[in-house]
């Protein structure tokens, strides 16, 4: 395997690189890197989005752009933006495939292949953050994105867990992944800490409570926020793709600005957005004194 | 071995015909265990050439093994799904616990989520440790009649993260095919990591001969997660893997103060029901969600035998005797409780 030496020129005007991992699947990765990448561009900072989940990309869908297509240009693979401002631009293989129900049924070496194409041939130009979504385990995808990124020095990586026991115990082997491929970590979220039930505002504990915070002192690394289940912000996720069903098949990067819906502003009425708020400035400003 | 040793550590395996490589596989590697293995464009210079080329290929020499284990085993469930968290290993634990409450049943459990075993968990095995013997590995036994083997009972220190890749997990996935003592079993039931990658097409290939009797799925209601199940199911297909049904789990939650009833995964696109409709395969129910789950899971309990009035432990039961008709041992009714 040919291993590289310098930063892959793609990273080169990318200033931040966050991992977002998490030992356990369906704790909400792909929805807490959805809402950092919303929330760091409200802060101003241009974001690029990877999702490296080859088997299961969830991002097209979260962001609304499931019947966008990759383009090809002179430097390389484009990646889709989801409004004219380039603000935010996003990068999965679920924008490769022919239909949405198709699945990728690949051994580790062709995802490690297709890692590293993600890696060297996306033309991200240039990003403040460059978020990467991650499938659980410690496995293949895993393995090759720290293994490309050797050179590109990330920051570090957001782990994210939900309270139950069940799934910290997973969450301590990312962590023992992370510190095993030094790889520094940011921090730990709570995702469906709580869900507050709509009729009575009673807080039910599904997933139990406080397993993230007590992950985060026993490893000593920085607990960013508990963030509740708030079933609206799957409808926003969903409203998105009502209000687009009408421009399917509409290939301008701007097909869901012109239906007059635009994520990045109805995020800002969801009232997980001020908790995210907070846990984007903590990111930020560990990041900040990082230099790549 | 004559003597029963503890198997401590995840070292390298016997992976029968996949080779020790000297290198990681390279892009576009054919597949170590391919007609084309060291044979292939790709191959020119990679360092394990000489390796892939002169292994022996055609079938795998351990099938007949594997055959032979499986001879005694009547049934054998996989339960898959695309999307994590959406409660795989749970409906495996309950799966299990059901089966093995008819006291004339045998029954197993294997988890092959090699990077985050949970089940040791939530069946409360967890620090148990799997035992060598002539015969094999012996599986960990929750109950007289219900044993389990999951690589949780292999690591020294629960938190190690096992960084594998796919072939060394195929490895380990054939060991427990070949190597586990499960005996005469009516049940087999085996949790499987989220994805279609090497796990999922490892297990379909050396069990296939063996006669599956298919495979269950579990989603969530909503589309984010509906969309991965429908690549599952996709997956079900070009294998040739029969699916069971489907079964929606959290959808919908009682609220333990007011009884109000409200959806935390909203199904915008129809829920589990309509992907089954629309992928014409039988739909199995829908399980609410229940806090208490999550508290029954981490401490090892069985929930269903803690809480059999909750409407949870209902639709549950009576997805498992759905299932059971389907695969053509229905639970006799004078054991009805």
């Amino acid at each position: 395997m040919a291993t590289a030496n310098d930063i892959p020129p793609s990273l080169s005007k990318v200033r931040h690189i966050v991992l977002v991992l998490s030992g356990k699947g369906g704790v909400g990765k792909s929805s807490i890197t959805t809402q950092l990448a919303l929330s760091l561009v409200q802060l101003g900072y241009s974001v690029g989005v990877l999702d490296i989940d080859l088997t299961g990309p969830s991002l097209p869908r979260m962001f609304g752009l499931e019947s966008k297509k990759i383009h090809q240009s002179s430097q390389g693979w484009v990646p889709v933006y989801t409004d004219s401002s380039k603000r935010l631009c996003v990068m999965s293989i679920g924008f490769l495939l022919k239909d949405r129900g198709d699945s990728v049924v690949w051994r580790g070496p062709k995802k490690s292949a297709m890692i590293r194409q993600f890696v060297r041939d996306v033309v991200w130009g240039e990003l403040d953050y460059l978020l990467i979504d991650t499938p659980p385990g410690t496995s293949d995808e895993h393995i090759s994105i720290a293994e490309q990124l050797r050179d590109a020095h990330p920051d570090g990586a957001v782990l994210v867990t939900t309270p139950q026991a069940v799934a910290t115990a997973d969450v301590r082997k990312e962590l023992s992944f992370c510190r095993k491929v030094g790889l520094d970590i940011l921090g730990v979220v709570e995702n469906m800490s709580g869900f507050i039930c709509p009729h009575c505002a009673e807080c039910s504990h599904i997933f139990s409570k406080g397993g993230g915070e007590d992950l985060a002192k026993q490893y000593d690394v920085p607990f960013l926020g508990a963030v509740p289940i708030d079933p609206r912000f799957v409808l926003l996720i969903e409203e998105q793709h009502a209000t687009a069903a009408s421009t399917v098949g509409e290939q301008k990067p701007d097909a869901i600005d012109g239906t007059g819906f635009s994520l990045i502003e109805k995020y800002k009425e969801c009232k997980l957005c001020p908790i995210f708020a907070r846990i984007t400035e903590q990111v930020v400003a560990l990041t900040k004194d990082k230099a790549r | 071995m004559a003597t029963a040793t503890t198997v401590t550590s995840a070292k390298p395996y016997n992976t029968g015909t996949i080779p020790t490589l000297a290198a990681p596989e390279p892009e576009h590697c054919p597949g170590t265990d391919s007609e084309q293995a060291g044979k292939a464009d790709a191959c020119e210079g990679c360092p394990n050439q000489l390796i892939c080329a002169s292994t022996p290929k055609g079938p795998d020499v351990d099938l007949p093994a594997i055959h032979r284990r499986m001879e005694g085993v009547r049934h054998k469930i996989l339960v898959l799904s695309g999307k994590g968290g959406v409660g795989k290993s749970t409906f495996t634990s309950m799966l299990g616990w059901a089966f093995a409450q008819d006291t004339d049943k045998e029954v197993g459990v294997m988890d092959l989520d090699i990077c985050g075993p949970s089940l040791p968990t939530m069946m409360g095995a967890k620090g148990e440790q799997i035992h060598m013997s002539n015969s094999g590995w012996s599986p960990v036994y929750v109950a007289d009649n219900l044993g389990m083997m999951s690589i949780g009972f292999m690591l020294p220190n629960e938190d190690d993260a096992i960084i594998w890749r796919g072939a060394k997990k195929s490895g380990l996935i054939k060991q427990f095919l070949k190597d586990v003592d499960w005996g005469s079993l009516d049940f087999l039931v085996v949790d499987t990591p989220p994805g279609t990658s090497d796990e999922h097409l490892s297990v379909n290939q050396y069990l296939k001969d063996t006669g599956v009797d298919g495979a269950v799925l579990v989603t969530t209601p909503q589309e984010v997660a509906l969309l991965d199940v429908r690549k599952e199911i996709d997956f079900c297909r070009k294998a040739g893997i029969k699916v069971l049904g489907l079964v929606e789990n959290m959808s919908g939650f009682v609220c333990p103060n007011c009884s109000g009833e409200s959806f935390i995964f909203a199904p915008t696109t129809g829920g589990g029901k309509a992907l089954a409709a629309d992928m014409k395969i039988p739909f199995l129910g829908s399980v609410p969600l229940d806090p208490r789950i999550g508290q029954s899971c981490d401490t090892g309990n069985s929930f269903l035998d803690e809480y059999p009035d909750s409407p949870t432990s209902k639709a549950v039961i009576k997805i498992i005797r759905q299932l059971r008709e389907f695969i053509g041992d229905p639970v006799e009714d004078d054991e009805d409780e």
